[in-house]
């Protein structure tokens, strides 16, 4: 097992290396036009003229220097022209364009926002997922099961951000109900504050649990048909034990991937709730700057997304070389 | 017992005229996948109201009420179905109109990212190695960013449009596919037919395309059927938030988008574009899950199915050799 950790972490490097370099010359591919007209927008009478902010941007972004420095300087190797280091490796993510903020603080108050959401999600999509994808597995071509897949299909179908607009618009235009317009953090109103994420938690839950609940049905229909299981069967045990104990437990495994490979779809299903909800995390960050055109906040946006990603897929990747041992051996 | 052992020989004995692989496929389609068959129609409508959209729309996408003479966010009525937008625009019209991006979005990423995916899946595969190190890292860092988060930051540097919106729904989807073309590779890499045409030293070239390509058929089409839902979501999400196809083209999603704001007077601005959207993308789904069904081996069940293969492969494996010969001649 630990030959394998190492040899999973050993090839995080070179693609966190290619994910900073992708960032990095996507930036890089900012017409100059962009950031004279972002100097134009930022004039103001009596200050800089718009050469001179222009000037300052290329300097900020230190675009004066060769390529290969500027990527070096960013993540963090090569010192500034002041002589200290000061990258991504020291978690300095740069700062914004127009407020000069530093972005890793405006992130890591943004983060728990879009992590609240993302967990309702999870539990939601799970707890719909599981029970309708075992049903259908063990009670195959019932009522009840067509039932399931037509709900997971449905589930698949339906765009995530259409079904948020529906639920937003109905209840408002009824009721005179809408979603709060300000965002209400947890340790001021704890009611408040899980009302404003639940619906939108649920709709992604929602929109998630129809791959899941697939998966579920999918594997579990093929675990059941193994051996073993009719060992399990013929030994007398009851139908709870073999399909938890003896089934269950072996069909997870894929279903554990599929719901790390999902984490992307997640985190970009955030940008629309969090539109469509007035939430501010980071979905609506990432809004904000592009209408802003703030292209120091989206690399640091997309390279934080990314290194999440990334060690999310790890993390999958280990728990699944652990419940099923045949994968480290490989 | 008795039944099925007379299937099988049934199956085996009757004499079919090989059809072709396309014809087969549908045949089987319509036979053995009735939701799927559902699915090739919408498809099929889809194609049709997106290629006829100029005939069949009763309006312009872009006739405000001057033309249409629709009162501003009229409801819906006989003259108009699906009522008017808030410039009087006929709704019906802009969603058939709408049909025609959607095919062009969602036919245009496929074949994209297609090309893409067999390109860089079949040269990661097939030469493996170093190379495959490399380009699967590749691709491990590209699959890394959440889809709409690099999605809109590409959008938003290359410009809204529906070129721009095909290149970089490709470009990703082609990237993430090539995954799957890569496994399929590997996996028939090791039969015995491309050692032998290895053997008689047919050009790397030559097994490419007649030997490895026609082998993987399969998941190039299920990577096919499977990208064009997700693409037609993808830009319909893009444009709601309003980075994909811009004013005053009637993309589902920007229209959902309009539609929102004027929710309190009309409705219906917002929930057809939804509906039509949804049906669509269902639509494709169930398409593309009946074709995966009978495309993968793994799943396909009963040895009746495989009768008329068999002779259509002897034929096949005939002609092949025989053009091997001949290129194995003048070289």
């Amino acid at each position: 097992m630990r030959a394998y950790i190492i040899r999973r972490i050993l090839l995080i490097i070179p693609t966190l290396i290619l994910v900073s370099m992708i960032v990095f010359l996507t930036v890089r591919l900012i017409p100059g036009s962009l950031i004279d007209q972002l100097a134009g927008e930022m004039v103001e009478p009596g200050g800089l003229t718009k050469e001179e902010i222009a000037q300052q941007i290329r300097e900020d972004l230190g675009l004066d220097a060769p390529i290969y420095i500027q990527y070096l300087r960013w993540v963090g190797v090569w010192p500034d022209k002041d002589g200290s280091f000061s990258g991504i490796l020291e978690g300095n993510l740069g700062e914004s364009l127009r407020t000069r903020r530093p972005i890793l603080g405006e992130i890591v108050n943004k983060i728990p926002i879009s992590l609240e959401l993302g967990i309702i999600a999870i539990l939601t999509g799970l707890l719909i997922a599981f029970p309708i994808g075992i049903y259908s597995a063990i009670r195959q071509d019932s009522i009840g099961d067509y039932a399931g897949r037509s709900i997971a299909i449905l589930f698949m179908a339906i765009p995530g951000f259409w079904l948020a607009t529906m639920v937003w618009v109905f209840p408002s235009k009824w009721w005179g109900w809408s979603p709060s317009p300000v965002y209400i953090p947890i340790s001021e109103d704890f009611i408040g504050n899980l009302a404003q994420f639940i619906i939108p938690g649920i709709l992604m839950g929602m929109v998630m649990s129809g791959v899941t609940m697939r998966m579920t049905r999918t594997m579990l229909l093929e675990v059941l048909r193994q051996d073993y299981i009719r060992t399990a069967w013929s030994k007398g045990l009851r139908e709870r034990v073999v399909v938890v104990r003896h089934a269950l437990k072996n069909a997870m495994i894929p279903v554990i991937t599929i719901i790390g490979l999902q984490l992307p779809v997640l985190i970009g299903g955030t940008v629309i709730m969090e539109q469509i909800f007035n939430l501010p995390g980071m979905g609506r960050y990432m809004i904000d700057s592009l209408g802003a055109r703030d292209y120091s906040i989206i690399s640091g946006i997309n390279v934080m997304m990314a290194t999440v990603i990334l060690l999310a897929n790890l993390l999958v990747d280990l728990t699944y070389a652990w419940l099923d041992p045949r994968i480290r051996y490989r | 017992m008795a039944e099925e052992t007379t299937g099988i020989y049934a199956g085996q004995l009757s004499i079919r005229k090989p059809r072709s692989f396309w014809v087969d496929l549908a045949v089987r389609l319509v036979k053995e996948k009735p939701l799927g068959t559902v699915g090739a129609a919408i498809v099929l409508i889809l194609l049709i109201v997106g290629i006829f959209a100029n005939f069949i729309a009763p309006y312009g996408y872009q006739d405000g009420f001057r033309v249409t003479g629709a009162v501003r966010l009229a409801p819906m009525s006989a003259d108009y179905w699906l009522g008017a937008d808030q410039l009087g625009r006929d709704v019906l019209s802009r969603i058939i109109y709408g049909a025609r991006i959607s095919m062009f979005v969602g036919l245009g990423v496929s074949v994209l990212s297609t090309l893409i995916s067999g390109f860089i899946g079949i040269i990661s595969g097939y030469v493996g190695g170093k190379t495959d190190l490399i380009i699967q890292r590749f691709v491990d860092a590209w699959m890394c960013f959440p889809g709409i988060f690099i999605m809109i930051t590409l959008m938003a540097l290359v410009g809204p449009g529906i070129i721009q919106v095909i290149m970089v729904l490709g470009i990703l989807y082609g990237i993430t596919g090539s995954r799957t073309v890569r496994s399929a590779v590997i996996g028939i890499k090791s039969n015995v037919y491309l050692e032998a045409a290895r053997a008689v030293g047919a050009p790397t070239r030559t097994i490419l395309w007649k030997h490895v390509l026609p082998n993987i058929m399969a998941p190039i089409i299920i990577v096919f059927t499977s990208r064009m839902g997700a693409a037609i979501l993808a830009e319909a999400s893009i444009s709601f938030l309003g980075y994909g196809i811009p004013e005053p083209f009637p993309s589902w999603g920007g229209m959902i988008n309009q539609g929102r704001r004027y929710f309190n007077d009309a409705l219906h601005l917002a929930i057809w574009p939804g509906v039509a959207l949804s049906i669509v993308v269902w639509g494709i789904n169930m398409l593309g899950d009946a074709i995966r069904d009978l495309l993968d081996p793994r799943l396909r069940g009963g040895l009746g199915r495989y009768s008329g293969t068999k002779k259509k492969l002897s034929k096949q494996l005939t002609k092949r050799l025989a053009e091997h010969e001949q290129a194995e001649q003048p070289g």
